[in-house]
């Protein structure tokens, strides 16, 4: 078990009523809001086992859309985000589902927009944890606790040297980090959780490097 | 001065009478050295967290609007209505104690904002003693974080989840640290504020979450309500002297035994106790109906 410091015993402050079902979601659909990097044109949400179940009366639904649209796990919006969403334009839809293989707080965001298509998987773990487990089909591991860089590039030599030598360049401690690849040679995907954020010139320079499809510079949450 | 390892009731007992310290003084240091920020900022962040907890409550003595489950959202404006009108059975400090909790309850039903304490279920309970029987904002910070460190040290060994430990993780930690910040208030010593949280945790041992179609609403508003007289209880014996005969580290270890004994359909599962009795059971059956047809 994670050391509770004393704010997480006292007063994370919240939309309620639940930590997991309200907080949780909206904490997940901030995270799957900047991953995506934009407002949606239309976002389609699957709720899974007890977000399905429980989410309406929790108002789990309210708080993944509110995080998507970019409100903090404290806003009172979130209450009326149906609202909020629909003088936006965003073309909003849930789903309820049950899968066992899934954690009982389980979610998929579906969105679509100028961004394209992009698919986001995530769970809600209690007090407030989250992660997202998979985008794209592509695992990851992102909690929010840490500033992050997700990359989705091309399997090659020297990929990894040549993002963290610019990493290292702005003098920046890896807290940890984990690449996947679909296939030798294929697209791969590489998530770094760093000690502090990356600045503009370091995305720039990271953005120059050939055969990186997809850059998100995901700063820490509280 | 450096203070490291403090993970056990006898830890903190034993540091704060070799230094001569209150318990929240020994929080402060402890939280300043892990997270690199000044004592004075811990108290500010305290003292922003107190702030959310008054407005909560101030919204919630206002508020009648539905919970979203529509269970709860009406009793707080029902206890004020009885409190002008009748003659209480509590003191006014202790009539505002249930009064206040009911208030934070029924704002986080309805999806206001509160400050988890330990959980949003359990948000209820320690602002409505701080508020209760304290005016004076320095001593409100100082109980605050004496139920914060009671907290952490309860969390070293018990999740606080009614999915992992039932309604006593939840609720039942929430009455314990609420219970020491009421000595800390009322001029307590260390052993008295940690025999408060010790006596007030073996009174709620096994404590079931068996939420009623899942939702936050029954039985949780009205329990933040009747764990402060639980609160208010362990804190008046510990302060006339009274300890617990098991000492306090036994009590969260035989809390930690009980909530890993308990069926998980009695934690937070709504497969038992008052989610499946008749009613639990209609009530769970319309909502479901309600929300998947539109």
């Amino acid at each position: 078990m994670k050391k509770k410091t004393l704010f997480d015993v006292i007063g994370p402050i919240i939309i309620g009523p639940s930590s997991s079902h309200t907080a949780g979601a909206a904490r997940l659909g901030y995270l799957a809001g900047k991953i995506y990097g934009e407002l949606p044109k239309k976002i389609h949400f699957k709720l899974y086992n007890s977000f399905a179940k429980t989410g309406k009366g929790h108002g789990t639904d309210k708080g993944l859309l509110g995080g998507v649209i970019g409100l903090s796990v404290d806003n009172p919006q979130i209450r009326n985000v149906f609202e909020l969403a629909k003088q936006s334009n965003i073309d909003f839809s849930f789903e309820f589902l049950e899968n066992f293989s899934r954690h009982p707080n389980s979610v998929d965001f579906i969105f679509d927009g100028n961004n394209g298509k992009m698919e986001i998987s995530g769970a809600s773990l209690g007090g407030g944890d989250v992660i997202i487990d998979a985008i794209n089909g592509y695992k990851f591991n992102i909690n929010g606790n840490y500033p992050t860089l997700l990359l989705i590039y091309k399997d090659k030599p020297g990929m990894i040297y040549n993002v963290t030598v610019l990493i290292q360049k702005q003098n920046i401690n890896i807290a940890s980090m984990n690449c996947q690849r679909k296939a030798r040679g294929e697209e791969a995907s590489m998530a770094i959780y760093l000690d502090s954020p990356l600045n503009e010139e370091t995305l720039k320079e990271l953005s120059k490097i050939d055969e990186i499809y997809f850059i998100r510079s995901l700063e820490e949450i509280c | 001065m450096l203070i490291k390892n403090i993970n056990t009731f006898e830890d903190l007992l034993n540091c704060t009478n070799k230094n001569n310290l209150n318990i929240y003084e020994v929080c402060q240091i402890i939280e300043s050295q892990e997270n690199e920020i000044s004592e004075k900022t811990i108290r500010e962040k305290v003292k922003k967290t107190l702030d959310i907890m008054k407005e909560t409550i101030k919204n919630g003595l206002i508020s009648k609007e539905l919970s979203t489950g529509k269970m709860t959202g009406f009793d707080c404006d029902k206890l004020q209505t009885y409190y002008k009108t009748q003659s209480s059975l509590f003191s006014p400090n202790a009539q505002n104690a249930i009064l206040y909790a009911l208030a934070t309850a029924e704002e986080n039903a309805r999806m206001g904002r509160i400050a988890a304490c330990p959980t949003a279920g359990a948000c209820g309970i320690v602002p409505a003693i701080i508020m209760a029987f304290c005016d004076n904002e320095e001593i409100q910070i100082n109980a605050l974080i004496t139920a914060g460190q009671i907290g952490k040290i309860i969390s070293n060994k018990v999740a606080m989840a009614g999915a992992i430990m039932g309604c006593q993780g939840e609720c039942g930690t929430a009455a314990a640290m609420a219970s020491s910040a009421l000595v800390c208030i009322k001029g307590g010593n260390a052993l008295q504020i940690i025999s408060a949280a010790a006596l007030t945790l073996k009174n709620i041992l096994g404590l079931v979450c068996d939420p009623v179609a899942g939702l936050v609403e029954v039985p949780c508003v009205k329990r933040n309500a009747f764990m402060t007289t639980n609160a208010i209880t362990g804190a008046e014996l510990a302060l006339s002297g009274i300890t617990s005969i098991i000492p306090p580290d036994e009590v969260v270890d035989a809390m930690y035994q009980v909530g890993t004994f308990m069926s998980p359909q009695l934690k937070e599962s709504s497969e038992a106790g008052l989610a499946t009795t008749k009613t639990g059971l209609q009530i769970c059956k319309k909502m479901q109906e309600m929300y998947f047809n539109n």
